[in-house]
């Protein structure tokens, strides 16, 4: 095959403070061809593509573009070498409409203007089957239809090497399946692709080469076709693993948490959640499946008091908790960690250190008037040990640790307050695959502990194999609570998409799915 | 009552396009991020450096023996008055800019910085004209309140929209010229992206420094033309310590507010601004009597319509209607 190379790094360094980012990295990628960065997070991956795209500059080492030696200093000579990166982030101004996101920026040699951006748009839409109304406002798209303007942008200005930063960490399965058929089209047409990614099965099906990182070291190239998700596994984390999550078994227990006929609205007005029925045990992980926004956040505000319902009861252990103040709901040791899709929105203060976070929920508890940092020092300590938490100290604000260590520390600080019940909401969302494990063992350890948990998830397979039931939601309407041993992948998603309906299919005059037999409300209490 | 209602609108118009220029000047600096509460502080500067250059040129006149010439006298403080300003915004720029200092901080010292500076040389040049209230610009203040010359003829519609000095229509142009600009250029639009989110303009190529500092500079330059009219037309020429000057650069910036952003909405704000001000004069046509306190809680209207605004747009939650999204944040590349 001829493949000419495109971009070349050699022994390239980069340092932040006393934290070594990317250390002596050689890279090659090619033309006609589709590179995958795989490691874990904290590896530095994104710091290593974010050289090439001119956001930092490398302490030491070499790039070469087209085999000459190159210094990009700035996006804006990213630009001119045809490097276009799609991030993580997305570089979007929400105010502007997609034509005016595109027409941002001085770009050599273009006199281009809104109409003829508009018409630009609408051909590169035609050519590779996308969907984009050039008038569309930003910040009334969805994530996938911004990951689109994001790459018509890049195409636009003519990019011949793409830098994808982890594209499918919030797109459903049709809408990787898409990217994946865009991308296909892109290498035919001989472009050369980067893509980083922490799902294996993608990077098996989508890529050609794949190169590994581990803890800012470049480990090695390998061709896909000779890989394995437990090769590839056992190179980024560095030693033998097992891939396979377990589901202990443990004794039923009453009731913990009791949802009745719960209505709730959400910020627009409309209903988000519509007349719901069920209960978690201690002891048992249920699943929450269900396409993205169709209440899941919604049922998550509500629980933890941060939103008010409509109707219905939210009964704790036989007590009304639905008019409760979030604090007095969270002494009754209902716990909520929620990871948004930009991952840090929500439960940690960014710019404060591991250790404030750790006591940001218990810092009212004592006499004093000064804050006790000390207990909180050896909390964060202990999060950081046993969780494996990657950071220089406990006193490194949370903002500048990686994705996947900022959802240890605000996993760990539930848990270290000894919770009950635990509502989390994607809680591995950009996680590499052995900090995932981490966190299902975390859950698992909690359950075998009598906590009832709530998961609310995105991958089937994992909730399968993790959950004992699985609650579906389409549309704010529970479509069937299943038994994650009896079901399928199939199943669960036709009840996703509302071709199935168990609720409907199984209430009777006298049983109603999601009300427990043995349940805390007295029949005629509604 | 119509020669007092007349004289309302003159005063309101007088007041207003003190306002308009800080206005336009603070909306400019705010699109590129930059929250510059030292727009009172560049008013001051652009006051004083065309005083100093008014009473200088005409000085030297009188000690040659010569007429002042007109063009003259309209160019050197206008220079002057802009350049004044504009070293303002270029402090403003190299602290918060290249080095990154508190915006808010940085612009309440620019304020108290400027004013002093102005008061320092508004005493000097007192004392060099033999006194308090000795500054004599006469030339340059006739000049710059020259109408067009066919005013008396046109009777009530002459005297309230033609009778006023050409910084007045200034006023007016810029404000819409920077609509214009915000709107419908790809500069403007570079502009708008480096105050809403500055990554995403880096990313895409922008000069984000370049912007930050350009809008801020013409920004100041546009307030000091405030000052400008404040000593030339609006007190005619003389130079006194009361702070009048701060009083209207803190109502153009609470202005920038009330316009929500948008320069055209500068042109009316600025005039109801300067009605609501003045109101306490003329509020006897409509029978009210008028006491101190009174005086007092009729001032404070025009910074109740400011609340008022701030509020009606809370509600509407309208994402146009919000100021610049990086507004006041430091903006450093590499920052994780």
């Amino acid at each position: 095959m001829e493949q000419s190379s495109a971009i070349r790094l050699e022994n390239v360094t980069k340092t932040f403070g006393s934290v070594v980012a990317n250390k002596d990295i050689c890279l090659d990628i090619r033309y006609g061809e589709i590179l995958s960065l795989l490691g874990e997070n904290g590896s530095g991956k994104t710091t290593l593509m974010n050289m090439l795209s001119g956001i930092y500059f490398p302490d030491s080492g070499t790039i070469y573009a087209n085999g000459e030696e190159v210094s990009i200093r700035s996006p804006k000579d990213a630009y001119d070498l045809n490097i276009g990166m799609i991030h993580q982030h997305f570089k979007l101004v929400d105010l502007f409409t997609a034509a005016e996101n595109i027409l941002l920026g001085t770009h050599k040699g273009k006199k281009d203007n809104l109409q003829t951006v508009v018409t630009r748009i609408r051909e590169i839409c035609d050519e590779y089957g996308f969907e984009v109304d050039p008038y569309q406002k930003v910040y009334n798209m969805s994530v996938s239809q911004k990951q689109t303007l994001e790459i018509i942008k890049v195409l636009y200005h003519g990019a011949e090497i793409l830098i994808l930063d982890e594209p499918t960490a919030v797109l459903t399965l049709q809408e990787t399946r898409r990217l994946f058929h865009v991308l296909r089209n892109m290498k035919a047409a001989g472009k050369a692709i980067v893509i980083i990614t922490h799902k294996l099965n993608e990077v098996l099906e989508i890529s050609d080469r794949v190169s590994i990182l581990r803890r800012g070291e470049y480990i090695d190239t390998v061709e896909t076709k000779d890989a394995t998700e437990l090769s590839l596994t056992e190179m980024m984390v560095g030693k033998k693993v097992s891939l396979d999550i377990a589901r202990p078994e443990t004794e039923k227990k009453l009731p913990l948490l009791e949802l009745r006929n719960l209505t709730i609205k959400n910020d627009e007005g409309n209903l988000a959640i519509k007349d719901v029925n069920f209960y978690i045990r201690g002891g048992e992980i249920l699943g929450v499946a269900g396409i993205a926004g169709c209440g899941q956040k919604e049922l998550c505000e509500t629980i933890a008091g941060l939103r008010k319902p409509e109707r219905g009861m939210m009964i704790h252990q036989g007590e009304d908790i639905s008019t409760m103040s979030p604090k007095e709901i969270l002494n009754k040791g209902i716990s909520m960690s929620f990871i948004p899709e930009d991952r840090l929105g929500m439960g940690l203060a960014p710019s404060l250190s591991i250790t404030d976070n750790m006591i940001l929920k218990t810092y009212s508890e004592g006499h004093s008037p000064f804050v006790n940092r000390k207990k909180g020092r050896s909390e964060a300590e202990a999060v950081i040990q046993n969780l494996g938490v990657v950071t220089p100290s406990t006193e490194t604000p949370v903002r500048r640790l990686s994705g996947g260590n900022v959802q240890k520390v605000l996993l760990g600080r539930e848990i270290k307050s000894g919770p009950n019940v635990i509502i989390t909401a994607y809680p591995v969302r950009g996680l590499d695959i052995n900090s995932s494990y981490l966190i299902y063992d975390i859950l698992n350890q909690q359950k075998l502990n009598g906590v009832g948990v709530l998961f609310i998830g995105e991958d089937l397979d994992v909730m399968l194999s993790l959950c004992d039931k699985i609650m579906v939601l389409c549309h704010g309407e529970v479509m069937g609570i299943v038994n994650a041993a009896n079901t399928t992948k199939e199943e669960l998603g036709l009840m996703m998409t509302g071709a199935i309906n168990l609720t409907k299919e199984r209430t009777t005059e006298t049983k109603k799915p999601g009300i427990a037999p043995d349940s805390y409300i007295e029949e005629g209490d509604k | 009552m119509i020669d007092s209602i007349i004289q309302w609108i003159q005063s309101a118009v007088a007041f207003g396009t003190v306002i308009m220029f800080g206005c336009c000047g603070e909306i400019l600096t705010e699109k590129s991020g930059n929250l510059n509460l030292g727009i009172p502080g560049a008013m001051y500067m652009g006051g004083i450096a065309s005083l100093a250059g008014a009473f200088f040129y005409e000085n030297a006149c009188l000690t040659a023996g010569s007429t002042p010439n007109a063009i003259l006298c309209i160019l050197i403080p206008f220079l002057c008055a802009f350049a004044g300003g504009a070293l303002g915004g270029l402090i403003f720029s190299f602290l918060t800019t290249t080095l990154r200092a508190n915006q808010n901080v940085t612009g309440l010292t620019l304020t108290i910085f400027g004013a002093g500076l102005a008061n320092f040389f508004g005493g000097s040049l007192n004392k060099l004209a033999g006194g308090v209230g000795q500054i004599s610009i006469s030339n340059t203040s006739e000049t710059y309140r020259t109408t067009v010359p066919f005013v008396k003829s046109t009777g009530f519609f002459g005297e309230i929209f033609l009778s006023y000095g050409f910084l007045v229509y200034l006023a007016i142009a810029i404000a819409v010229i920077l609509s214009i600009f915000l709107k419908r250029t790809k500069a403007g639009l570079n502009l708008r992206a480096v105050g809403e989110n500055p990554a995403t303009a880096d990313a895409a190529g922008i000069n984000v420094s370049k912007y930050k500092y350009l809008s801020t500079c013409i920004g100041c330059g546009i307030a000091g033309l405030g000052g400008l009219y404040y000593v030339v037309d609006y007190t005619k020429g003389t130079w006194n310590n009361a702070g009048t000057i701060e009083t209207l650069g803190w109502l153009a910036v609470a202005l920038v507010i009330f316009t929500t952003w948008k320069p055209l909405n500068a042109i009316w704000g600025s005039y109801l601004f300067g009605f609501l001000y003045w109101l306490y004069l003329y509020i006897g046509l409509f029978g009210v009597e008028t006491t101190r306190s009174t005086i007092s809680l009729i001032q404070m209207l025009p910074y109740l319509a400011t609340m008022l605004v701030l509020i009606l747009t809370s509600i509407r939650k309208k994402k146009e209607n919000q100021p610049p999204e990086s507004l006041g944040l430091p903006y450093f590349r590499e920052e994780r």
